[in-house]
C-alpha cells in the first residue's frame, strides 16, 4: 500500500471541498467574475474526482485489470493515438455522422408530412411514442445481417434510433406556435408554406434542437453497440469488446475517453448552434 | 373540427387511425419479407434447374427456416411456441429469458430512481452540490455509457460479483439521470408565493420539503420514471450481451445473431417491445392512481 499518495489525494479533496464551499457562498453580481466562478466550481469538482481516483487506485494498489489509474489511461491515450483515430474515424465519421444526418432529416420530413395530415398524426404519433420507448438497440443484429459488417449497418441502426425522437419532437414543436401568431400570418394572407417557413419551423426550433441533442448521444451509443454484433477489425465498439476480452482495460478506458470527448463536443456544438438559431427564445434573453 | 365523444371518439380518433397505420405496416412487412427472401428461393430453384411459379415462390418466401426477414406470422408462431407451449423453467422458453431481463431491469430501476431522488434532494438543498454536481450529471449522459456496459460486467465478474447485480447497476446508471434532472426541476417547481407562505408559518426545512416540495414534485417524478423504466430495460438488455450469452432477452438476440436464427431475433425483439410497453404502462397506471389520490388529476 502506498499511503503517501492516498493521503495527498485525501488532503486535496478536503482542500477542494473547502474551496468550493467558499466559492459557492460568494455573492457575485454577475458579469465575467460570476461566470468564471460558475465554471471554476464544476472544474474543481472534476479535478478532485480524478485526483481521488488516482489516489485510490495507486494508494490501494488496485490491479489495473479492475480499474486503471487516470495517469495510466492518459499514457495509453498518448501512446496509441493512431489506433484511436482509426477507430474514431470508422465509428464516428462514417457510421454516426451518416446515420445521424439521415435519421434526423427523415424524421423531420416525416414530421412535416404527419403534421399536414391529421389522420396520420392520430395514427402514427401513438406508435412513434411507443417506439421511442422501445429498446430499439435490439435491431442491431438484424441490421448487421442485412447491411453487412461495415459501417453501413451501424448507420442503419443509427437512422432507426434517431428517427423517432426527431419525429415526436418536431411534431410537438410544429404545434408550439401560438394561435395569435397564426392568426397574424392569416391576416397577412400567407399560405401554408409561408406560415410553415416563417413562423412554425422557427417556433419549433427549441424542440428540434432538443431532439438533435438527444439524438447525438443516442447515435454514438447505437453505433458502438451495433459493433458488438459484428464489424471489420476497426471501430470503437470492436476495440472495446476485444480489449475487454484481452483484459487491456486501460485501452477500453482510452476509447471511453474518446467517446466521451466526442459526445461532449458534439453536444456543446449543438448547444452553441441552438443559441445562435433560437436567440429569440426566453431562456436565452437576459 | 367537430368534437366526438365517448366510444365514437375512441373509434375515430384512436382505433381507426392507429389500426390503419398498423395494418399498413403489416402489409409493408409482408411485402418486404417476400422481396428480401425471394433471391434465396430463386437461387435454390436455379440450382435445382426447376422453374418456380410465382405463387409457389411467394409461399416459399413466407415459410423459410432462416429467412432474411421473417414474416409476421412466423414470428407470432415462434413466440407462441416459446411462451405458451414451453414450460417456463425451460431454457428455450421466452418467459424464462424475459423474466431474467425484467428482474434486473426492475432492480436497476429501483436503485436508479432512489439514487436520482437522493441526488436531487441534495442538489436542491446544497448550493455547493448544485454548482459542482449538476454540470457533471449532465456531462455524464453525453458519455455513451451503454458502450462500456460490457466492461463493467466483465470487471465485476472478475471480483466475483455476477448474476443480477452488474446488469442492474448498468440499468441504475442509465435511469438515475432522468429521475435526478426531473426531480430537481420538480422540487424547485413550487411557486415563490407558496414558499413564502411556508416561511410565514415558520416551517422548518424538512416541513417545507415534506409538505410542499415533495408533493409538487410528484408529477415530475412519474414523468421521469416513465423515461427511466424504458431506458433501464435497454440497459439490462445490453448488459446481457457480454456475459457469454447465458440468459435473458439480450442473450437471445446475441445467440440468434451468431447462428443466423432470424426468427429467434425477431421474437426476442418483439418480446422486448412488449415488456417495454407493459412496464411503461404500469408506471403510467400507478401515476394515475397516485395523482387521483393526491387530487392532482389533470
Amino acid at each position: 500500500m502506498n499511503s503517501g499518495i492516498l493521503v495527498t489525494a485525501l488532503v486535496f479533496w478536503a482542500a477542494a471541498w473547502f474551496a468550493n464551499n467558499r466559492l459557492a457562498r460568494l455573492q457575485l453580481a454577475g458579469g465575467p467574475a460570476a461566470q468564471t466562478v460558475n465554471l471554476l466550481i464544476p472544474t474543481l469538482f472534476g479535478v478532485t474526482l480524478i485526483v481521488l481516483w488516482e489516489g485510490i487506485t495507486v494508494g490501494f494498489n488496485i490491479p489495473s485489470v479492475l480499474l486503471p489509474s487516470p495517469s495510466m489511461i492518459w499514457e495509453r491515450i498518448t501512446s496509441s493515438v493512431d489506433i484511436l483515430w482509426a477507430d474514431f474515424y470508422q465509428t464516428f465519421m462514417k457510421a454516426v455522422l451518416a446515420g445521424y444526418a439521415m435519421g434526423c432529416a427523415s424524421g423531420f420530413v416525416a414530421a412535416i408530412i404527419v403534421d399536414r395530415v391529421p389522420f396520420l398524426r392520430k395514427g402514427l404519433l401513438p406508435i412513434g411514442n411507443l417506439v421511442a420507448a422501445l429498446p430499439v438497440i435490439g435491431i442491431a443484429p438484424i441490421m448487421v445481417m442485412w447491411f453487412g459488417f461495415d459501417w453501413h449497418s451501424k448507420a442503419a441502426v443509427v437512422v432507426v434510433m434517431t428517427f423517432f425522437p426527431m419525429l415526436v419532437n418536431t411534431v410537438a414543436g410544429l404545434g408550439a406556435s401560438g394561435a395569435m401568431e397564426r392568426d397574424l400570418m392569416r391576416t397577412h394572407a400567407s399560405n401554408y408554406w409561408q406560415t410553415l417557413m416563417k413562423l412554425r419551423i422557427p417556433a419549433a426550433m427549441p424542440f428540434i434542437f432538443n431532439a438533435l441533442k438527444i439524438n447525438s448521444t443516442l447515435a454514438l451509443i447505437g453505433a458502438i453497440v451495433a459493433e458488438f454484433f459484428g464489424t471489420p477489425i476497426v471501430g470503437m465498439g470492436f476495440r472495446i469488446s476485444t480489449e475487454v476480452g484481452r483484459m487491456n482495460i486501460d485501452m477500453v478506458w482510452a476509447e471511453i475517453f474518446v467517446a466521451a470527448l466526442a459526445g461532449s463536443l458534439s453536444y456543446g456544438l449543438l448547444a452553441l448552434l441552438e443559441r445562435a438559431v433560437t436567440f429569440w427564445h426566453p431562456s436565452y434573453r437576459s | 373540427m367537430q368534437q366526438r365523444r365517448g366510444i365514437s371518439s375512441f373509434f375515430f380518433d384512436r382505433l381507426l387511425p392507429v389500426g390503419t397505420v398498423v395494418a399498413f405496416l403489416l402489409v409493408l412487412w409482408y411485402g418486404f419479407a417476400m422481396l428480401l427472401n425471394a433471391p434465396f428461393e430463386r437461387d435454390q430453384a436455379a440450382r435445382a434447374n426447376a422453374e418456380i411459379s410465382t405463387s409457389q415462390l411467394i409461399q416459399n418466401t413466407l415459410s423459410q427456416d432462416r429467412p432474411v426477414l421473417p414474416a409476421p406470422h412466423q414470428v407470432a408462431d415462434e413466440i407462441w411456441k416459446t411462451t405458451a407451449l414451453k414450460k417456463i423453467t425451460s431454457k428455450r422458453s421466452l418467459v424464462y429469458h424475459g423474466w431474467i431481463t425484467i428482474s434486473s431491469t426492475l432492480l436497476g430501476f429501483a436503485m436508479g430512481t432512489a439514487l436520482g431522488i437522493l441526488l436531487a434532494v441534495l442538489i436542491v438543498h446544497s448550493r455547493v452540490l448544485d454548482k459542482s454536481l449538476m454540470p457533471w450529471i449532465i456531462t455524464s449522459q453525453t458519455i455513451p455509457i451503454l458502450a462500456i456496459a460490457p466492461m463493467i460486467i466483465v470487471v465485476l465478474n472478475a471480483v466475483n460479483i455476477s448474476g443480477l447485480l452488474p446488469k442492474a447497476l448498468i440499468s441504475a446508471y442509465l435511469s438515475f439521470f432522468p429521475v435526478a434532472v426531473g426531480m430537481v426541476k420538480g422540487l424547485r417547481s413550487p411557486d415563490l408565493m407558496h414558499l413564502d407562505l411556508m416561511r410565514t408559518y415558520n416551517a422548518s426545512r424538512s416541513q417545507v420539503f415534506w409538505k410542499l416540495r415533495w408533493p409538487s414534485a410528484v408529477p415530475f417524478l412519474f414523468t421521469s420514471m416513465k423515461v427511466a423504466v424504458a431506458i433501464s430495460l435497454v440497459g439490462a438488455i445490453v448488459g446481457e450481451l457480454p456475459t457469454g450469452a447465458v440468459a435473458g432477452l439480450g442473450a437471445r438476440l446475441l445467440t440468434g445473431s451468431y447462428y443466423g436464427q432470424t426468427i429467434q431475433i425477431w421474437s426476442a425483439l418483439i418480446a422486448a417491445a412488449v415488456v417495454a410497453a407493459v412496464l411503461v404502462t404500469l408506471v403510467d397506471l400507478v401515476s394515475r392512481i397516485v395523482m387521483k389520490r393526491m387530487g392532482m388529476v389533470r
